[in-house]
């Protein structure tokens, strides 16, 4: 019972901190290339005033655009739930392992590329139709990102996979360096985050995800844009459990919970400058170079999987 | 995987250098720009300096650091050096060749590296030798080159895919069976760096004859030669 509790509540940690992260990241990168810095809680007063706005959704929907944003926010607070954030060992790590995550992600994808068509928009539509470009490229990256790491931990249960690596202790994987730059570059493809998107466009013929937002308002939106910041928080968080989960509570004490809380918040506050750094670095690339950015992506996962293959099982 | 976690940590960093170098094969074979062609070839040189340094710490084979200087001096700085002034002296620095079909180059140079290890698994097996398994790696490395070499028109990028074939053979030697002899190793080095000078001549001629380096005219036949 405690420890659905502990599930609960870790959920509810996720999802209440995926903002602050979007935050953070804003405000380094606003540093960085000397724009005056939003609060790293400005994320929190954004959702607050959308959620206190009247909805208005157009006159040509159906249901289906009014029921997507609940759909995604669910899916993306469902796979909060599987990964594991500052403990393991939890009941709701067991429900669902990696690839049902692969799943969540593509179930909301689904639903909001056909909320984006629903409105019959010019943007709706081609912002759905380059969402699904870019996902059908970066999925099979991703699987094999995540097959490699499964071979290697000899499991698909993130929970037990972190507890494999644990074990093992500083174990120099040629594989990991590669499944790891590829994890890389698919998040920031997923998240919409600089070389493939621009999060901050207001320029509608260059947006992939905002295009396909445009109709919402209001609570919906609120959702739809909270929904991303979590999902950002997933991948990141996904990252440090598959490539440096040390400090990650795996017994139940309020230590090793504290522990755990302080190391992800310290490993995310890091990824989160090395994402502004390098979104402040590279230029937003043109979308007919996406395929060849992903196929690199996936090359890197496949020599991964070679290299596991041939270098350290062999 | 057990293998792996029972290796020493040195040995470990040696199969991440072959995982490195199998990379920069790619990243050679994914280069359409002259200049960064030769700075990702002047890196691959430096990796396999580093990895015969490593060899040479874990097997405590003290000829080796020679060999390892040797590599870093002349593939790492003074060939990408020589090839760099040769592509300024011909005006072809930033110059960038249309690759055709670059994502099917690169599958098909993944194809290839699952082809290497597929054929050298016999010898695998016969070896002693926890990294062994760098012969798979190193002929990979020595087709991807010849990949290279075939899927470019320009002669520049031929000449780079020629050396790197020879980084594999490199890279085999020291990996997979902890170095040659010394003074074969040394006449191979100098081999290479009397065949980039021969190749600057060539450069020049080809240059002087068809007015280009893109090695497909020599395909025609030309009337007003004289």
């Amino acid at each position: 019972m405690i420890e659905w509790a502990l599930a609960i509540a870790q959920t509810l940690l996720f999802v209440t901190a995926a903002p602050l992260l979007a935050g953070w990241i804003k405000c380094c990168r606003c540093h960085l290339q000397n724009r005056a810095a939003p609060m790293v809680w400005q994320p929190y007063r954004d959702l607050a005033r959308l959620f206190g706005k009247n909805v208005v959704v157009a006159d040509t929907t159906s249901w289906l655009f009014r029921l997507a944003p609940y759909v995604v926010f669910g899916a993306a607070v469902l796979a909060a739930s599987v990964v594991p954030l500052i403990a393991t060992h939890l009941p709701t790590n067991a429900i669902a392992d990696v690839i049902v995550l692969v799943g969540f992600f593509a179930l909301a994808r689904f639903v909001q590329a056909l909320a984006a068509l629903d409105a019959g928009t010019a943007f709706g539509g081609m912002g759905a139709s380059r969402e699904m470009t870019v996902a059908s490229l970066a999925e099979p990256a991703m699987l094999l990102v995540v097959f490699t790491f499964s071979v290697t931990a000899n499991t698909t249960n993130l929970s037990t996979a972190i507890d494999h690596i644990l074990a093992s202790g500083l174990v120099l994987r040629p594989s990991f360096i590669f499944i790891a730059v590829a994890l890389l570059m698919v998040a920031v493809a997923e998240t919409g985050r600089v070389p493939v998107d621009n999060p901050a466009t207001h320029l509608e013929l260059t947006m992939l995800h905002e295009a396909m937002i445009l109709e919402y308002g209001g609570r919906h939106l609120a959702l739809v844009e909270w929904a991303g910041q979590i999902k950002l928080m997933l991948y990141g968080v996904l990252f440090i459990d598959l490539f440096v989960p040390w400090g990650i509570a795996s017994q139940l004490s309020w230590a090793a919970a504290g522990t755990g809380l302080v190391a992800v918040a310290a490993k995310l506050a890091l990824l989160g400058l090395v994402l502004a750094v390098s979104e402040t670095l590279v230029a937003k690339m043109r979308l007919f170079r996406v395929p060849g950015y992903l196929g690199f992506a996936f090359l890197l996962g496949l020599l991964g999987m070679l290299s596991h293959v041939i270098l350290e099982v062999g | 995987m057990h293998a792996l976690d029972a290796l020493p940590l040195y040995d470990q960093a040696i199969l991440v250098m072959a995982a490195l170098v199998l990379f920069s094969a790619f990243a050679l074979l994914g280069q359409s720009r002259m200049f960064s062609l030769i700075t990702v070839f002047a890196w691959q040189g430096a990796l396999l300096a580093i990895t015969s340094a490593l060899v040479a710490f874990s097997t405590g084979q003290h000829h080796l650091y020679i060999s390892a200087a040797l590599t870093l001096a002349l593939k790492a700085i003074l060939i990408p050096w020589m090839l760099t002034r040769m592509v300024t002296h011909l005006g072809v620095r930033q110059e960038a060749e249309a690759l055709g079909r670059p994502a099917l180059v690169l599958l098909a140079g993944a194809a290839l590296v699952v082809f290497s290890y597929y054929v050298s698994l016999p010898i695998v097996h016969l070896s002693t030798l926890v990294t062994r398994n760098t012969i798979g790696i190193s002929l990979a490395i020595v087709l991807l080159s010849m990949l290279l070499m075939i899927t470019r028109r320009q002669a520049m990028s031929q000449v780079v895919g020629f050396m790197a074939i020879e980084n594999g053979l490199f890279f085999a030697a020291v990996a997979s069976t902890a170095g040659m002899p010394m003074i074969v190793e040394l006449g191979i080095a100098f081999d290479v760096l009397v065949a980039a000078v021969l190749f600057g001549v060539f450069f020049l001629h080809l240059r002087d004859t068809i007015d280009s380096l893109d090695v497909d005219r020599l395909n025609r036949l030309n009337e007003d030669v004289d």
